[in-house]
């Protein structure tokens, strides 16, 4: 099996572009120039050895020993992109954009950020690249993540607030795409994750694939045969679409994709975008979306600023339909679990989405083999959620249970 | 089903006889409420608009500026979706003689399913659709049950339309073609998009349908300055604002909903007048 889009970005019913004609030509453009650009063998080397030599790529594969043993079931090794600079997998994607954009010749890139993880990757590779760097960032999102935000400025990008909306990432996503309308000449737009209009949701799949493509060769190494499934959390879906897709034709291969419960799914307080969602047309694609009868689209919630997003990337709308992937939930409280419990038995503090991935692996782990392989993306690490958490279990304890 | 000649069509006809360009006001369904949109709309077709647009809230419109984005809201905490803008439309229907357009984004339309919005626009007399997160290519399954049934789906030009693509834009479009004045969002500018002209020239020239300019068109100054050469003029966030502030001092007060009815539709005869031959 194979996962490729056809020539307007659609897989299957999903993707495409769903955008004002003041993009179209802009699209075209990308389209064009990106895939002259990404097949030039002077770029490649250049991202190559960024992603090497910048980035630190291969990020290891570690055996979760401890927690495997206490699972007495299948043997659960974790990708590492929290060791990536910066701290999450969203470099990989941004570093391929921002020498895209520099290769295009604009000198200047915006972004949007939830949490701030992109933002602050954005940031970075606009100072090393040296390209001016204004993020667009939810007004309620930076206060909550005023760390992220200091970040940023110190390295020369500007945090823009948003006021509209609800506030938070959608509506960033929305005034990005305004200010791309607006600048689109000069300006290029570096989104974070498997989103937006053709051909963004197929080029940052194409940027994270590096994943994937490193965790294959280091499985075959140590254990000699393929896992028996990936886990990976799914916001936008990028870190799972870039684990995923190199072992998409290994059909022994489970893809299991964990979107945010929030407080549950009866409460209505989640992210289950795909568990839950309808088909819809939002920011700049058709795909699975959180909205009401009338078309309306409600935010969505989580821990976890970073899956806080009532879409979902196409291809994984796509590979649902297909039955190609399996996309269960874990909720806010299994994830804080996770976070605690990978924290005391390997000496790692996941961000709070990768411990959304962490919840479901130590949940399936026990009712597999002990000779069955579980591969989970750690897609980042958990030092900007650390102070959040500190506040959510010391108003835990306040509380009688 | 589909009719010999649109609403729409035979409108531009008659402005064409007589050499003038259409004023298309536009404003939010349900901003402040949806009665105000029936007394807005009577209003504004008494004070000499040629068509009507009418808004339908989103959530997320994302190529509106900050004035469509206030109203757009404010309509949505009211409760007012697409079932209800359709009745309005029915309501107003037998009372005005001119087109009515209804602008809206792509997914309340998908929500409620292609054929049914073009079934129920058609049944309330609907004339045209703008869907700015549409184009020809990927919004063909929701703009040809429009166009099927006598709908007339309004495309968008921009300033970075290369040729090519204008031209089957032209092609594509019914009713008018939809010419974005600037690269950006929607949004009363201080003057019109450099170079707007020579564009809209470009299009007139490719084929019969009128093009119509929108975005930024603030003043009856824009309005004279774009219908010397446009076939019509649409002018949004200055309207919309002009509803804002006259609702802001004494909202909840009936007397704001009526003095907002009179400014608008004072304004309007202002941005006509200039049009008039
Ligand atoms: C560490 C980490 N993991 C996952 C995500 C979710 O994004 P995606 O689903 O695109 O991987 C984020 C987003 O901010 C993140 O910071």
């Amino acid at each position: 099996m194979k996962s490729e889009p056809d020539d307007r970005g659609m897989f299957g019913d999903f993707g495409g572009r769903f955008v004002p004609e003041m993009l179209i030509a802009a699209l075209d453009e990308l389209v064009e120039r990106s895939a002259r650009i990404l097949a030039d063998p002077a770029y490649r080397a250049e991202l190559d050895g960024l992603l090497a030599n910048y980035a630190g790529r291969p990020t290891p594969l570690t055996f979760a020993e401890r927690s495997s043993e206490r699972c007495g079931g299948a043997r659960i090794y974790l990708k590492r992109e929290d060791l990536a600079h910066t701290g999450a997998h969203k470099i990989n994607n941004v570093l391929g954009q921002a020498l895209l954009a520099r290769y295009m010749g604009k000198k200047r890139i915006i972004a949007e950020t939830g949490a701030g993880q992109h933002g602050v990757a954005s940031a970075t590779a606009a100072a090393l690249l040296g390209l001016e760097c204004e993020v667009y960032m939810g007004a309620e999102d930076m206060r909550r993540q005023a760390l992220n935000v200091f970040r940023m400025e110190l390295l020369g990008a500007r945090c823009i607030a948003v006021e509209s909306g609800s506030r938070t990432l959608k509506d960033a996503i929305n005034e990005a795409m305004r200010d791309w309308v607006t600048n689109v000449e000069t300006t290029y737009y570096c989104i974070g994750s498997v989103m937006g209009p053709h051909p963004y949701p197929t080029m940052v799949r194409d940027f994270q694939r590096v994943i994937g493509i490193e965790a294959r060769e280091q499985i075959l190494e140590v254990e000699g045969r393929l896992p028996d499934a990936l886990v990976a959390c799914v916001g936008g879906g990028s870190n799972a679409i870039g684990l995923f897709h190199p072992f998409i034709g290994d059909e022994s291969v489970r893809l299991i994709g964990v979107e945010p419960g929030g407080e549950g799914i009866a409460s209505g307080r989640h992210g289950a975008t795909i568990t839950t969602g309808v088909p819809g047309i939002f920011h700049g694609k058709r795909t699975l979306v959180l909205s009401d009868d009338d078309g309306q689209i409600f935010p969505a919630h989580s821990i976890s600023a970073g899956l806080d997003y009532p879409g979902v990337g196409p291809e994984h709308a796509w590979l649902h339909e297909v039955g190609r992937a399996e996309y269960v939930v874990a909720t806010d409280d299994e994830a804080l679990e996770a976070f605690q419990l990978l924290s005391r038995s390997e000496g790692i503090i996941p961000a709070l989405e990768s411990a959304h991935a962490i919840a479901h692996a130590l949940k399936i782990a026990p009712t597999m083999s002990r000779d069955a392989i579980l591969l989970v993306n750690l897609s980042g690490r958990g030092d900007k959620d650390v102070d959040e958490v500190r506040k959510i279990l010391a108003s835990r304890r306040k509380e009688p249970s | 089903m589909a009719r010999a000649e649109g609403r729409i069509a035979e409108r531009f006809r008659m402005l064409g006889a007589k050499g003038e360009a259409a004023l298309i006001p536009f404003l939010t369904a349900g901003d402040p409420d949806l009665d105000t949109t029936e007394a807005l709309v009577l209003a504004m077709a008494g004070a000499g608009a040629d068509l009507i647009e009418l808004g339908i809230p989103f959530s997320d419109p994302t190529a509106e500026g900050p004035t469509i984005q206030r109203s757009s809201a404010r309509a949505l905490a009211r409760g007012t979706h697409l079932r209800s803008i359709l009745r309005l439309v029915e309501r107003v229907r037998s009372r005005v003689e001119q087109p009515i357009i209804l602008m809206g984004y792509a997914n309340p339309v998908h929500a409620m399913g292609a054929e049914a919005f073009a079934k129920a626009a058609r049944e309330v007399g609907v004339d045209g659709v703008i869907i700015p997160d549409l184009t020809p290519e990927d919004g063909a399954p929701y703009l040809d049950p429009c166009r099927a049934r006598g709908i007339d789906p309004i495309l968008l030009a921009a300033p970075t339309t290369p040729r090519e693509r204008l031209e089957m834009l032209v092609r594509e479009t019914r009713g008018f073609l939809y010419y974005v004045s600037l690269q950006g969002v929607t949004g009363a500018r201080a003057s019109v998009g450099r170079g707007i002209e020579e564009r809209v020239r470009l299009a007139q020239s490719l084929g019969d349908v009128p093009v119509c300019v929108g975005f930024g068109v603030a003043t009856p100054e824009h309005a004279r300055e774009i219908g010397a050469y446009a076939d019509g003029v649409v002018v949004g966030s200055a309207i919309v604002d002009t509803i804002e502030s006259a609702m802001r001092d004494v909202s909840k007060d009936s007397s704001a909903r009526a003095r907002a009815v009179d400014e608008v539709g004072r304004f309007v005869e202002a941005l006509k007048k200039p049009l008039r031959r």
